[in-house]
C-alpha cells in the first residue's frame, strides 16, 4: 500500500460511500453540542418528525451564554436564559447527555470533550463551532459545522463532504524559553495568512510540535481555523496516550490495550505525500502580539506596529489602515509601548490548566498595574477550575488583582456580560481580534497566557522573556 | 428549501477583504432560537451608528450613511460583491440566515471561507468564485451612478450584464443540483440508511470504544 497521510487514514476509515464526482458520505463518531448553534437543528428534527440516529454519540453543555459570576441567581439576560433552557429541554427530549450549567463538569465544549475522554484518536468529531479543530490534537478528524449540518449529523450520523487537500506544517527545532504554543500558531497564521489553509487539512509536525504537551497541541489545532483550514491534526504519540490513559470515558483494561495498539498507527506514514509543505524554524519564533483586526495581523513583541505606507498591495494597505484606525494605533509604534486596560485569560484556546499555571507564575506575588480596569481569569471548565484551586492558583490571581470566575466562553466572544466598552483595549488569550468581537468598539490583542499576565502587571505589552530572565 | 431560479438583481459592492461572520451578524443576535428575522441586523455594527440589541426596534436607529447598504443606489440588492476570504471566522449559520433574510441570493468574491461557503448552499444562497480581475471589473462597474444589475443563471453557470457581457463560473455539480431542485440534504442521505447501518456495524467491531459512551 502507498504511504498514507494521517488525514488519508482518518478519511478512509469513515467513508460510508462515494459518488463518482468525489462527493462522499462520511460517518461521524462524536458530536459536541452547545446552546447557540443547536436550537434550530433540534427544531428541524421535530418539524420533520426525526429522531437522533445515535444519541449516545453526542454530549452537550452550555458555554457561550453562561454568566461567569453569580450563577446561583441564574441567567439575568432573558434571551440567553431561554436559549440555555432550550438546550436543557432539547437534550432531555432527545436523550442526549448534557453537563448543565450547575454540573461540576460544565465548561467550554472544546475543553470538556478531551478532559472527559469523549474525544479519542481516530474519531471523526463535529460541533456547531469553528474551534472544533481543537480536537485534531488527539489524532482525530475534527471540524466545525453550521446548524444545518448539526441537524444532518443528528438525523443521519453522517456528513456530505469532499476530501480536502493536505498541508504539512513542520515546526523544526526547539522553541526558545518563554515561547509557547500560542506563539507558534500565531506565527504560522502570520506566515500563511488567514486564508492560507482554505481547502486544506493541516497536519502539524516537527520537533517543536512533538515537544508540546496535549494542552499546547490543542492550542495549536484550535487556531487552525484562523488559518482557514478545515481541520488541524497531530499524529498520536506517547504524549497523546499518556494524556488519555485513565480519563473517565477512555476505555480501560483489555480494551485500552487494543485501542492503544490501534491508535499508534494514527500518524502519517514515512514518505506520505502532502499537497503542500511549509517549514518553520522554531528558534525564529518570538512571543507574538496581534496589532490589527485579523489574526494574521501579528508581529513579535519586539517589533513595531507595521506601516501601510510600506505595503505595495493597495487593497492590503487599505485593510491595514482601516485596522489601525479601529485599533486606535499609529504605525511604527513599538508593540511594548501599547498600554492595555483589560486582560482576559481563558477561552477554548488558552483556558486549560497549563495556561492558568503559566499565567499564575507570572503574577504570583505581584500586582496588576494601576491602569488596568479589569483583569479576568475564566477557567475553561469546572475540573480546570477545581484543579487550579487545589494548586492555589486562584489565590495568586486574586492577590494580584485579577477576578476569578466560573467557566465559560466569556469575553472571548462576549455573548454574556463580560464585554469591552468602545475604545477599551484588551490583552486576550482568545482566538479572534475581529472588530467588535469582545464588545462593540473593543480593541483586542491576541497573546499567550504568560504574555497576557505580563501585560496585566506592566500595564502594557512586555517581552515575557525579559521578565522571566530578570 | 426553495428552488434556485434564474433572476436579475442589483449588485451591492462591499469593498473589503476578510469580512468575518462576527461582522456579518454580531454575537448578541445569536441568542435567538429561530432561523429567521436576522436581516435587519445584517452587518449591524457597520450599518448603524448605535449598539444593536435583539429586542430593539431597528427602524428608528441612526444609520451609518457611509456604509454601502445604506446607499440609495443599492436598495433591494440581491447580489453581494465582495473580496477575498468572505465569511471567515465563526461557523455561525446565522450569517447566511441574515444575508438571505436581508434578500441576498448570490455572493460574488475571489474566495470564501470554507464553513461559510458550505453553509450558504444549505440556505439557498449561491456563492460564486470569480477571478480577481473579474471581481475588480465588477467593482468598477458597480460604482457607477446607477447600480449594476446582473442576471444569474445557475443552470448555464453564467452571469450576464444588461450590455450582454457574460462571465461563466464553476459550481460543484452535486451542490448545483441541490440548489436547482431545492433538495433536502437529510432526505437524500437517509436514502442510504442501509449503507450507514452496515458501515456502523463494521465500525463497531473495529473500534468498539466509539460506541456506548
Amino acid at each position: 500500500m502507498n504511504p498514507r497521510t494521517l488525514y488519508d487514514k482518518l478519511w478512509e476509515d469513515h467513508l460510508v460511500r462515494t459518488e463518482k464526482d468525489g462527493t462522499s458520505l462520511i460517518y461521524i463518531d462524536r458530536h459536541l453540542v452547545h446552546e447557540v448553534t443547536s436550537p434550530q437543528a433540534f427544531e428541524g428534527l421535530r418539524l420533520a418528525g426525526r429522531k437522533p440516529w445515535r444519541p449516545d454519540s453526542a454530549v452537550a453543555t452550555p458555554d457561550h451564554n453562561v454568566p461567569t459570576q453569580g450563577r446561583a441567581s441564574g441567567i439575568a439576560d432573558p434571551v440567553a436564559r431561554i436559549q440555555v433552557a432550550a438546550l436543557d429541554a432539547n437534550c432531555e427530549e432527545f436523550g442526549i447527555q448534557e453537563f448543565g450549567m450547575d454540573d461540576a463538569r460544565q465548561g467550554i465544549v472544546h475543553v470538556i470533550g478531551p478532559e472527559q475522554g469523549f474525544i479519542l484518536p481516530g474519531m471523526t468529531v463535529v460541533c456547531g463551532d469553528s474551534h472544533t479543530s481543537t480536537h485534531g490534537a488527539m489524532g482525530a478528524l475534527a471540524f466545525g459545522i453550521g446548524t444545518s449540518e448539526v441537524e444532518h449529523v443528528l438525523a443521519t450520523q453522517c456528513l456530505i463532504q469532499k476530501k480536502s487537500r493536505t498541508m504539512r506544517i513542520s515546526v523544526d527545532g526547539a522553541l526558545a524559553p518563554g515561547v509557547t504554543a500560542k506563539d507558534i500558531v500565531l506565527a504560522i497564521i502570520g506566515e500563511i495568512g488567514t486564508a492560507g489553509g482554505t481547502g486544506y487539512v493541516i497536519e502539524f509536525a516537527g520537533d517543536a510540535i512533538r515537544a508540546l504537551s496535549m494542552e499546547g497541541r490543542m492550542t495549536v489545532c484550535n487556531m487552525t481555523i484562523e488559518a482557514g483550514a478545515r481541520a488541524g491534526l497531530i499524529g498520536v504519540d506517547d504524549t497523546t496516550l499518556d494524556y488519555l490513559n485513565g480519563r473517565s470515558q477512555v476505555p480501560s483494561g483489555k480494551q485500552w490495550e487494543a485501542a492503544r495498539d490501534n491508535w499508534r498507527n494514527l500518524c502519517s506514514d514515512e514518505g506520505a505525500e502532502f499537497d503542500k509543505e511549509v517549514r518553520i524554524d522554531a528558534a525564529s519564533i518570538a512571543p507574538q502580539v496581534t496589532w490589527g483586526t485579523s489574526p494574521e495581523m501579528v508581529v513579535s513583541v519586539t517589533d513595531r506596529v507595521p506601516d501601510p505606507a510600506q505595503v505595495s498591495d493597495s487593497l492590503k494597505a487599505e485593510g491595514m489602515r482601516r485596522a489601525l484606525e479601529y485599533m486606535g494605533l499609529e504605525a511604527n509604534t513599538p508593540v511594548s509601548d501599547i498600554p492595555v486596560d483589560h486582560v482576559f485569560i481563558g477561552s477554548c484556546t488558552n483556558g486549560r490548566i497549563e495556561d492558568l499555571r503559566a499565567a499564575a507564575a507570572v503574577v504570583r506575588g505581584k500586582k496588576v498595574a494601576d491602569n488596568i480596569v479589569q483583569a479576568l481569569v475564566v477557567p475553561g471548565s469546572g475540573p480546570v477550575k477545581e484543579q487550579a484551586e487545589r494548586e492555589g492558583l486562584d489565590k495568586d490571581f486574586v492577590a494580584a488583582g485579577f477576578e476569578w470566575r466560573e467557566p465559560g466562553c466569556s469575553m472571548c466572544l462576549a455573548m454574556n456580560a463580560d464585554q469591552l466598552k468602545p475604545g477599551e483595549r484588551c490583552a486576550s488569550t482568545s482566538n479572534r481580534n475581529f472588530e467588535g468581537r469582545q464588545g462593540k468598539g473593543g480593541r483586542t490583542h491576541l497573546v499567550g497566557p504568560a504574555m497576557a499576565a505580563a501585560a496585566a502587571i506592566a500595564g502594557h505589552f512586555t517581552d515575557i522573556r525579559e521578565l522571566q530572565g530578570s | 428549501m426553495d428552488k434556485f431560479e434564474k433572476f436579475t438583481g442589483r449588485v451591492a459592492p462591499l469593498d473589503r477583504a476578510n469580512v468575518d461572520t462576527d461582522a456579518i451578524i454580531p454575537k448578541q443576535f445569536l441568542k435567538s432560537i429561530k432561523r429567521t428575522g436576522f436581516g435587519p441586523n445584517l452587518f449591524d455594527e457597520w450599518r448603524y451608528l448605535d449598539q444593536g440589541e435583539p429586542d430593539r426596534d431597528n427602524d428608528n436607529r441612526p444609520l451609518n450613511t457611509s456604509f454601502v447598504l445604506n446607499d440609495s443606489r443599492y436598495q433591494g440588492a440581491q447580489i453581494l460583491l465582495t473580496r477575498d476570504n468572505f465569511g471567515c471566522g465563526s461557523s455561525r449559520e446565522h450569517a447566511p440566515w441574515a444575508l438571505a433574510d436581508y434578500g441576498f441570493r448570490v455572493i460574488i468574491a475571489p474566495s470564501f471561507a470554507d464553513i461559510f461557503f458550505n453553509n450558504c448552499f444549505k440556505n439557498g444562497i449561491l456563492p460564486i468564485v470569480l477571478k480577481e480581475h473579474d471581481v475588480d471589473s465588477l467593482f468598477a462597474k458597480s460604482g457607477d451612478e446607477s447600480a449594476l444589475e446582473l442576471t444569474v443563471d445557475l443552470s448555464s453557470q453564467e452571469l450576464k450584464s444588461a450590455h450582454g457581457a457574460v462571465l461563466s463560473f464553476d459550481v460543484d455539480p452535486f451542490r448545483k443540483q441541490c440548489l436547482l431542485e431545492g433538495l433536502d440534504d437529510i432526505g437524500l442521505t437517509l436514502q442510504h440508511q442501509d449503507s450507514i447501518r452496515a458501515f456502523e456495524e463494521q465500525r463497531r467491531v473495529k473500534a468498539p470504544w466509539v460506541f456506548g459512551c
